[in-house]
């Protein structure tokens, strides 16, 4: 089954050449940018607010609001957000490698709309492909004068500069991706007052988006706020990127419209299950997001209000699929480790809460589970996340230690048997214990 | 060591390119990082001289980030990632036989080759993925982690290419890799053209800000 292609259309239609200057120019790249010159601020944020176009970092917000927020004061920073690194996700590599000129025709109508004549793209070390791709489009954008001085022959001035992250998570968080641009340590803000369209980079208003959130601006432009709400028949327009990893036959990015449920993109779109085994669990939105499974979720539809409901989210669309074989105690403490290690260690139920959840669930693992621990893990978690709450609430200045108690949390609520099993077999129990090492012999 | 002229140009270049110079500290620290082959107090003290405050606010920064290695990490860089969708799809079992082909356990290094477990490097529809000097690996197997290691080890390539590499040691992509690619890494640091680190196109810092 087809589905109505926006932002990888091009790639998918011209795969030798979808990266250049000339297949872009040549299947219409930069006329929206041209027309986008010729219009205001409110008429560019109207459309953009109109077609319901949502934040895809993981937040989901309005794009449109967002801008609106904007304070008046300038210098003011447009700041594209490509330091994806949610476990699970991988769609921003595929834009960012793959049609780069988009991202920066996007990024003239969101510097345009927002008045600003500075642009910045931060984008993760561990990408150097995927930066000089987007380093060598943008060198192609200045030498036919579609960046600089004066671009496409009108009086607007914008510069754009490519800059390379160094390993940290927690620069994915936009105002310790600001810090990071300013050469600091990547530690994320307090909000408020430090909100980025008030005081962003230097203390000046800046507008944080992310890169498929960006790319589809074009699109909206050319083709109207109309034509991109319709592309769904859920209320969440247009498509989103979905990367799909772990247990399944055809992992991968697909392009999907919203309101498919989640046996269509398990079963029909990532072709099911491996060696045809059973579908134990997933997670919906990356790393951070509380997992779904079968019984009580696959029918549902992949909307932002359903996994709300449901407890979970969309987040940054990565789903990570699990089957029967699956140690759901290695999965969970897997996820936690990743928070651990990326804590910035700024507040202290973060960098001292999610260490401790990661040491008790590789206790369990290797054998040296007690009792008490499920109701240490929980009080643990309630002391990151006061309440066991969705969504979680914060003891800390951003959301990293609250993400860690999501695993710790699907974990006991739906798999409380398997960490039983685990502390029965160890050696406080009497057990033997099943030494597990984790992660190499460091 | 002495910076060159050419590297001093550069990072003058990059400095002027942002609206305050701290804003250099991220490139310069690679740049640094290329002159000496990881990160010395020389290199710090020279990045903090060109951007103007001191070497230890640059060093609070170098330490923040697991990319900018303060001890020598070899030629190559064999970065495992452990996270999630790689370990689901055998990670542990890649990254043990990395360490034993090797001899160099995870998170050490000998005078060629360093070994770590990173975390999530976006590759997840390709796991189990390594990067060597950051240039990726999809679609890994015990088998062909062996035969990259052995790779390296005879073969002492001067230059890593991602496609090469793909094409030797992977398998299974996040999605269809398409073009061809002919920069290489040329050291245990990204390889990208502004900061001088990749072996082609090495003169991509084009006019921008002030210029």
């Amino acid at each position: 089954m087809a589905y109505p292609l926006v932002v990888t259309e091009r790639m998918m239609e011209h795969p030798a050449d979808s990266h250049t200057m000339e297949r872009y120019e040549a299947t219409g790249g930069y006329q929206a940018a041209r027309q986008a010159l010729g219009q205001t601020r409110d008429e560019l944020v109207e459309v953009v607010k109109a077609s319901g176009l949502l934040g895809r970092g993981g937040a989901a917000f309005s794009a449109g609001l967002k801008w609106s927020f904007l304070a008046p004061a300038r210098p003011a920073y447009l700041v594209v957000n490509g330091d994806e690194s949610e476990p699970g996700t991988f769609k921003d590599r595929q834009l960012l490698e793959r049609d780069p000129h988009q991202l920066i025709e996007g990024m003239i109508i969101a510097a345009k709309a927002n008045e600003v004549y500075e642009s910045f793209i931060y984008i993760r070390g561990e990408y150097p492909k995927p930066a000089r791709r987007v380093q060598q489009a943008v060198v192609e954008a200045y030498a036919k004068g579609y960046l600089g001085k004066g671009i496409f022959g009108t009086d607007y001035n914008l510069e754009l500069t490519v800059h390379l992250g160094a390993g940290a998570y927690i620069c994915g968080e936009e105002t310790a991706l600001l810090n990071s641009l300013e050469g600091r340590r990547g530690e994320p803000r307090l909000k408020p007052p430090y909100f980025p369209a008030a005081k962003g980079l230097y203390m000046k208003p800046t507008i944080v988006n992310n890169v498929e959130t960006i790319a589809n601006l074009p699109h909206i432009i050319n083709k109207g706020a109309e034509w991109f709400s319709g592309l769904s028949d859920s209320e969440d327009t247009g498509t989103f990127m979905m990367s799909i990893s772990g247990h399944v036959n055809k992992p991968g990015n697909y392009e999907l419209p919203h309101g498919l449920t989640w046996r269509q993109v398990i079963y029909d779109v990532a072709g099911g299950i491996r060696n045809g085994n059973e579908l134990k669990a997933w997670v919906p939105g990356g790393a951070s997001a509380p997992w779904f499974v079968p019984d009580l979720h696959l029918d549902r539809p992949i909307t932002k209000a359903a996994c709300a409901e449901d407890g979970s989210m969309l987040g940054s669309g990565a789903i990570i699929v699990m089957d029967h074989t699956t140690d759901m105690v290695g999965a969970a403490e897997r996820l936690v480790a990743f928070f651990a290690e990326e804590s910035c260690g700024q507040c202290t139920p973060c960098r001292e809460g999610t260490t401790w959840l990661d040491m008790i669930l590789q206790r369990v693992l290797d054998g040296a589970g007690r009792d008490a621990d499920i109701d240490l893990l929980l009080d643990l978690s309630d002391n990151i996340s006061v309440g066991l709450a969705w969504p979680p609430k914060q003891t800390t200045i951003c959301p990293l230690g609250p993400s860690a108690v999501s695993p710790v949390m699907s974990l006991v609520r739906h798999f409380r048997d398997e960490v039983e099993a685990h502390i029965a077999k160890g050696i406080h129990s009497g057990g033997q214990g099943t030494p597990v090492s984790i992660r190499g012999s460091a | 060591m002495s910076w060159s002229a050419e590297t001093i140009k550069r990072a003058r270049d990059i400095v002027a390119r942002y609206p305050e110079p701290r804003s250099a500290v991220m490139p310069l620290l690679y740049l640094a990082m290329r002159e000496d082959g990881y990160l010395t107090d020389d290199g710090i003290k020279r990045v903090a001289d060109l951007v103007g405050i001191t070497a230890a606010q640059v060093q609070s920064v170098a330490t923040f980030y697991v990319m900018y290695k303060t001890e020598p990490k070899g030629k190559y860089l064999i970065s495992m990632c452990t996270s999630i969708s790689c370990y689901l799809m055998g990670a542990d079992d890649v990254l043990h036989a990395l360490e034993e082909a090797s001899g160099v356990p995870a998170g050490e290094a000998d005078s060629e080759i360093a070994v770590e477990h990173a975390e999530c490097i976006g590759a997840c529809g390709g796991a189990p993925a390594c990067l060597v000097n950051y240039e990726l690996i999809e679609g890994l197997t015990t088998e062909k982690a062996k035969d990259l290691v052995k790779w390296l080890r005879d073969g002492k390539p001067e230059t890593i290419n991602g496609d090469e590499l793909q094409t030797l040691f992977g398998g299974v992509t996040s999605f269809d890799w398409a073009i061809k690619e002919e920069n290489a890494a040329i050291g245990p640091y990204p390889a990208f053209p502004v900061f001088g680190t990749a072996a082609v196109n090495s003169e991509a810092l084009e006019p921008g800000r002030g210029a």
